[in-house]
């Protein structure tokens, strides 16, 4: 294993301190719990939260700021983080409007958010959330917990977070949301697995030429192991399980993230959407507003997913587009 | 009667330390491995917030703040949460039977999870009953987590072994089988 850093159990900490002082003064956080928010917070507004394990950077934390987050909460490596850093994190943000939780479909995190949910409402705090399972590659079946969340949830935070500064409430929140989730969709591929820096070997092993489908942000199982495509036929792939969960008709209108996993070169990216972009073209898709970049990545992680939002409400176009300050959007 | 709790506490937090590695290898067999680790961490915090001064109520929610913010995965909020409820319970009445429905009720809200499922639950539950009843026994609370042995597994990491968790115990089953041990050992079944 080959990682800058000091010691594997520091290396969350010494992150926090190294994003807050990327902020130059936006960002604060509360010691000993992993919690960034921003120094200023408007009055009178919804404040909007999320977090999870860290590796996923910029995911939470890069978004706290002007137009996103008020507050990430940064848990363990892959672990999320325990009800009370949550609630810290609401108590802090919290300016009487209520506070919206973003949550990623994991069994952990639902659970911890929802604890630290109900620790905040006994103070009279009043809390909503949303969570988000936009990650097509594993179907619903009895004995799972449904699908899991991954790089779409960017899309929410950067929604929710612009219907926060426009001074919506905690209500309204809570029904754009129920209304966007099940319009985003995600699906992956592989190159090669993430090291967990106090694990210190890869999750999983994959050979030389070979990539997987559809393996979650902790380096889950996918769907299907095949060996290495060219970007086109990687393309074809992804987009042809999209439009299969969409069921998309030509003329609708589309938002795009194409993200890499952490350790996939940007001029990859590229290749790949000039690719993906042909198909959705092809089909009469209106591509709307595009995001190429890491944003949800899995630490060292090599591969990319794409991720569609289809836009249902024009307003949430707007809010794609609305102006935000913060480290990574 | 905080006397008796808190000796309840401390007797569990006792057993979690001495059955950790067995509580990990009924983990490993069914899920990632790690229960018994996280208990005995949360076990030493769970004594420590016993030092903490208040009437039942307080230390019941003390030992849940250290169990959720200690143990991590889904026994922290488990735990958590249902005692949390025992710590809402015991300031409306001193009806044990009262106070383990609400912890058993808990831990179903935030697990989502129901009889059967095999989880803690299946424990939670029958010892409920008995206690209702007045015929819980060290020798029924050792039945109950046995059981969970013949379930198949519809709940956490557990669930995604379908049938091959079928003659396994459940290591949070277990787990509160301690807790219930302790719960007599300590006397703290009755006011």
């Amino acid at each position: 294993m080959k990682k800058i850093m000091n010691k594997p159990e520091q290396a969350v900490d010494e992150m926090v301190q190294g994003i807050v002082s990327a902020g130059c003064g936006q960002l604060k956080n509360i010691p000993e719990t992993g919690v960034i928010y921003r120094s200023e917070l408007p009055k009178d507004k919804v404040a909007l939260v999320s977090g999870g394990g860290s590796g996923h950077e910029p995911t939470h934390a890069g978004f706290v700021g002007d137009g996103i987050l008020a507050a990430a909460v940064c848990g363990s490596v892959f672990t999320s983080p325990t009800p009370d850093q949550i609630y810290e994190a609401i108590k802090q943000v919290d300016q009487g409007k209520g506070v919206f939780l973003v949550i990623k479909n994991y069994s952990g995190d639902v659970m911890n958010f929802e604890m630290a949910k109900d620790l905040a409402e006994a103070d009279g705090i009043r809390v909503e959330s949303v969570v988000v399972d936009d990650d097509i590659a594993v179907e619903d079946s009895t004995y799972t917990e449904g699908k899991r969340g991954v790089a779409g949830t960017v899309f929410v935070h950067k929604i929710l977070g612009a219907e926060a500064a426009r001074g919506t409430t905690i209500d309204e929140m809570k029904a754009v949301a129920d209304r966007i989730v099940p319009n985003i969709k995600t699906l992956g591929v592989a190159l090669k697995a993430a090291t967990v820096p106090e694990v210190g070997k890869p999750g999983f092993e994959l050979g030389d030429t070979e990539i997987e489908f559809g393996v979650g942000i902790h380096g889950e199982p996918g769907y299907r192991r095949e060996s290495l495509k060219t970007s086109r036929e990687l393309a074809e792939e992804i987009v042809s399980k999209l439009k299969n969960a969409f069921q998309w008709s030509e003329g609708e209108h589309y938002a795009v993230l194409v993200n890499g996993l952490g350790a996939t070169p940007l001029m990859e990216q590229y290749i790949f959407w000039q690719d993906a972009e042909k198909l959705l073209k092809k089909d009469g898709l209106l591509i709307d507003f595009i995001k190429v970049g890491s944003l949800t990545t899995s630490l060292d992680m090599e591969g990319l997913s794409l991720t569609l939002c289809k836009l249902e409400d024009a307003r949430w176009l707007e809010n794609l587009k609305w102006e935000t300050h913060t480290l990574a959007w | 009667m905080v006397d008796k709790i808190k000796k309840w506490l401390e007797l569990f937090a006792a057993q979690l330390h001495e059955k950790k590695t067995y509580l990990s290898e009924l983990d490993s067999a069914i899920g990632d491995g790690d229960h018994g680790n996280n208990m005995a961490r949360g076990a030493d915090f769970l004594l420590k917030s016993l030092d903490q001064s208040g009437d039942t109520s307080a230390v019941f929610k003390n030992a849940a703040m250290a169990l959720l913010s200690k143990v991590g995965g889904a026994s922290g909020p488990l735990y958590g949460s249902a005692l949390l409820a025992l710590s809402k319970k015991a300031g409306e009445t001193d009806d044990r039977s009262e106070w383990i429905a609400a912890g058993a009720e808990a831990i179903a809200h935030r697990g989502k999870s129901e009889a059967g499922d095999k989880t803690m639950l299946d424990v939670w539950l029958p010892v409920q009953k008995a206690l209702a009843d007045g015929t819980l026994t060290h020798e029924k609370i050792d039945a109950f987590v046995a059981e969970t042995k013949s379930l198949k597994a519809k709940k956490g990491r557990a669930s995604y072994l379908g049938d091959r968790s079928v003659g396994h115990i459940d290591p949070g089953a277990q787990s509160s089988g301690y807790l219930f041990h302790a719960f007599l050992e300590a006397g703290a079944d009755h006011a």
